[in-house]
């Protein structure tokens, strides 16, 4: 659950950390009313969950409300990297002496949460640990004891800050790393934290993640924040497509067919389970072929909804055939995806026989659902078959053209 | 010898008489696993295929021994079972529950390391030592199971259940056989990770070679590489990566919780040529794995 | 329609309300249903048949499951 700069910039505010003037705009005009508000020069960035923003003309600097309303208004035009904004935020433009970077996210070697911290803020972070390794400090912390500021301390001395400026840095940190803990969330950055030309210290753009599993423990903030609970924040807004296939996974409980996201190509996959779907995808890919969709099924999911997910696929345009694969699986039965795929087929209008390029399902009810596939005709194989034998034959069927 | 587990490996199962955990006991029983029973909270005297089913842990430990707890409980409620294991004692606990928040599985896992139990897990389908016994569902039904997993040489480590299974078949219909297979699961934090396990396989007489199936996402195969070159460890280890597509798609999460590419380090093109530099061969294709075994143990 | 699957129920079943409804029940994916005091199949749901044999051992001899293809 990934949140826009301006929803961020709220969490970060009931954290106390201290932030430069903003006010979030749907219209060219409110953006004017908030330049004027602000009374000075003001920067204009695009919500967009994308980064590149700066490089794709998503943020402007304005010295009157004029031209802030017409930066607001290109930008609100503007796409970045396929996606709409969902506003601009209207921010007090400041005089940055030096700037920082501040980020806690989860270790999974060390299994604890770190602190990433460098004083050269502003660029990118892999940059910064490739080349200049003494500029980053990374700080392991516990998440069962209760936050302590002086692992913030030591994140920020780590790259060698006193003074003024650590204690002011050390607060910052230390707001975002309880902020992360309390919120489930994956990443909490602030990438720049600009020291200003008086001496304080402000967070200057902010990227949170929330963990979608705990989100239901969060409605609170979600509900103030104004986040519905449909939203899904993926990299990028779901397609029709994906969107019907969300319908056929929720509309049955029994198992799981869909996580379903579209590609641009000729070969329709029903592919499982998670690690499964994964191997399998690259090896249609390596094989040559053009998937039309990655997939996940699993969990024994009811003839029905293997039914919908193949109909779905099958109506898709540009979709020649089907390939249905699978690891050996344990507690998904062959018989009853077996006949779901050869119904959705049918139902769709198509001869299983024809449209199904290769069915290779080995495991628990095998026998049951060879026996299916044989009595229709589909090409299928069995354990001694690898997935990328499999998959190659499915490219090769497909060539052939429905 | 296996790892992990043993012919005598007693266990429980916390959550048993939940849908998936009832058919999970079936299957270990007919496996021959020796099974104890399972806790479900306020169904303690009701039967699941004969075995007690009771109100606690404590119900089983202050009786009895017990080597291992299987959590099959849904995800609200599965890192309170966690550590009611751990506090009654028992030192290895199979994690099959998926979409743990991450931060209570730190705590539980932090927790686990200070009183010395061992976690596999979570989202893991558990691990098997064929012919001997298996703790979870690895594997399904007790006869599929045991066409999939013939006993033999080779240790399989996954962060994918289902592809512990295709890994495993392809070694037994190899004539290679499994020595114990792990399913270590495929979340971001996980109890037991390649590295920590390949001790285990190291000092295990009856593991020749090493088969692992990895993903984008995560650290755990650079901790592995550091492992190889700080060990010295001798055995072959034939590691696949799946996933490679995702490496052009930064930011997009496919499969598990634990597979999403956010930077260069979680590729799996910089994992690939980090692993191989330390000596482990990946294979190309997932049906490569057992030809590529067979070359490192010289046959 | 069903495509795989076909419940054959013996006539004699109808004159057993209480073994009509054990059938009606034990079925994991309610392949049948009663309606006024008489045992049927729900077309929709015949597919769904796990072949897990429950309702042939609740009333041995008085259903057939039936694998049309086969």
């Amino acid at each position: 659950m990934r949140f826009y700069e301006f929803e961020s910039k709220q969490i970060l505010k009931k954290a106390g950390i201290p932030l430069p003037k903003s006010h979030f705009c749907k219209t060219a005009d409110q953006a004017a009313a908030a330049a004027f508000e602000i009374a000075g020069p003001v920067v204009i960035k695009s919500q967009v969950l994308s980064g590149g923003r700066m490089k794709a003309g998503g943020v402007k600097f304005a010295d009157s409300p004029g031209e802030a309303a017409e930066h607001a208004r290109a930008i609100l035009a503007l796409p970045i990297n396929g996606l709409m904004p969902v506003g601009v935020l209207v921010e007090e433009k400041r005089a940055i002496a030096q700037e920082y970077f501040a980020a806690v996210t989860w270790d999974g070697r060390a299994k604890k949460a770190v602190i990433i911290f460098s004083d050269m803020g502003g660029i990118d972070i892999e940059e910064i640990a490739e080349k200049h390794p003494e500029h980053l400090s990374r700080t392991h912390f516990s998440a069962s004891r209760p936050f302590s500021d002086y692992i913030a301390k030591n994140a920020v001395a780590g790259v060698g800050v006193t003074g003024n400026d650590l204690n002011a840095l050390t607060r910052i940190v230390a707001g975002l790393a309880r902020t992360f803990l309390d919120r489930d969330m994956t990443l909490a950055e602030i990438n720049p934290i600009g020291k200003l030309e008086d001496g304080s210290i402000i967070a200057l753009d902010a990227h949170m993640d929330m963990e979608s599993e705990a989100a239901r423990q969060h409605l609170d903030l979600l509900k103030e924040l104004g986040v519905g609970p449909e939203e899904k924040r993926q990299a990028r807004p779901p397609t029709q497509f994906e969107i019907d296939a969300e319908k056929v996974d929720s509309a049955d409980t029994r198992g799981v067919a869909g996580n379903l996201t579209e590609f641009d190509g000729n070969l329709g996959l029903i592919i499982g389970a998670g690690g499964g779907s994964l191997t399998l995808f690259d090896a249609v890919r390596a094989a040559g072929g053009r998937p039309a969709n990655y997939c996940e099924i699993g969990g024994n999911p009811s003839v029905s909804k293997a039914a919908n997910l193949t109909k779905l696929i099958c109506a898709q345009p540009g979709v020649e055939k089907i390939a249905v694969m699978m690891n050996v699986v344990s507690n998904t039965r062959v018989d009853i995806v077996a006949r779901g795929v050869v119904k959705g087929c049918i139902e769709a209008g198509f001869d299983p026989a024809e449209k199904i390029a290769i069915f290779r399902i080995p495991g628990s009810w095998e026998d049951e659902g060879f026996a299916i596939l044989k009595k229709y005709g589909v090409p299928y194989v069995d354990r001694t078959v690898s997935m990328d034998e499999a998959a190659r034959m499915a490219v090769e069927n497909t060539k052939k053209k429905a | 010898m296996s790892i992990l587990v043993d012919k005598d490996t007693t266990f429980i199962i916390q959550g048993i008489t939940g849908r998936e955990a009832v058919t999970m006991a079936r299957e270990c029983l007919d496996y021959g696993a020796k099974l104890l029973g399972g806790v479900t909270p306020g169904r303690k005297g009701r039967e699941v295929h004969g075995l007690p089913v009771e109100d606690n842990v404590l119900a089983f430990t202050s009786r009895t021994r017990v080597d291992a707890a299987v959590v099959s409980v849904p995800p609200g409620f599965a890192a309170d079972a966690v550590l009611e294991a751990i506090d009654a004692g028992i030192k290895l606990i199979v994690c099959v529950t998926e979409r743990i928040p991450r931060k209570q599985v730190a705590q539980f896992v932090e927790y686990a390391a200070e009183k010395g139990t061992r976690i596999i897990g979570p989202n893991c389908l558990g691990v098997i030592s064929p012919g001997k016994t298996r703790v979870g569902g690895i594997g399904g039904a007790a006869e599929s199971t045991r066409r999939a997993f013939k006993p033999g040489k080779i240790g399989v480590m996954s962060r994918s259940g289902g592809m512990t299974v295709e890994i495993a078949n392809s070694l037994s219909e190899a004539g290679l056989g499994v020595s114990t297979a792990v399913s270590i699961g495929g979340d971001a934090i996980i109890g037991s990770t390649y590295a920590e396990l390949m001790p285990l396989f190291d000092a295990d007489p009856e593991t020749e070679g090493i088969a692992i199936y990895s993903e984008p996402g995560g650290r755990a195969e650079y901790e592995l590489a550091d492992y190889m070159a700080r060990s010295g460890s001798k055995k072959p280890i034939i590691a696949f990566m799946a996933g490679r597509f995702m490496d052009e798609m930064p930011g997009m999460r496919f499969g598990h919780a634990g597979t999403i590419v956010e930077g260069r380090a979680d590729t799996t093109a910089s994992k690939i040529a980090n692993l191989t530099a330390a000596g482990i061969t990946v294979a190309e294709k997932i049906g490569d794995i057992p030809r590529l075994l067979n070359e490192r143990l010289g046959k | 329609m069903a495509m795989f699957i076909r419940v054959d129920i013996d006539p004699s079943v109808q004159q057993d309300p209480a073994l009509g409804k054990r059938i009606a029940e034990v079925c994991p994916v309610d392949i049948f249903k009663v309606a006024d005091n008489r045992l049927e199949t729900v077309e929709a749901n015949l597919d769904e048949c796990t072949l897990c044999d429950l309702c042939t051992i609740a009333a041995p001899g008085k259903v057939t499951v039936v694998k049309l293809y086969r």
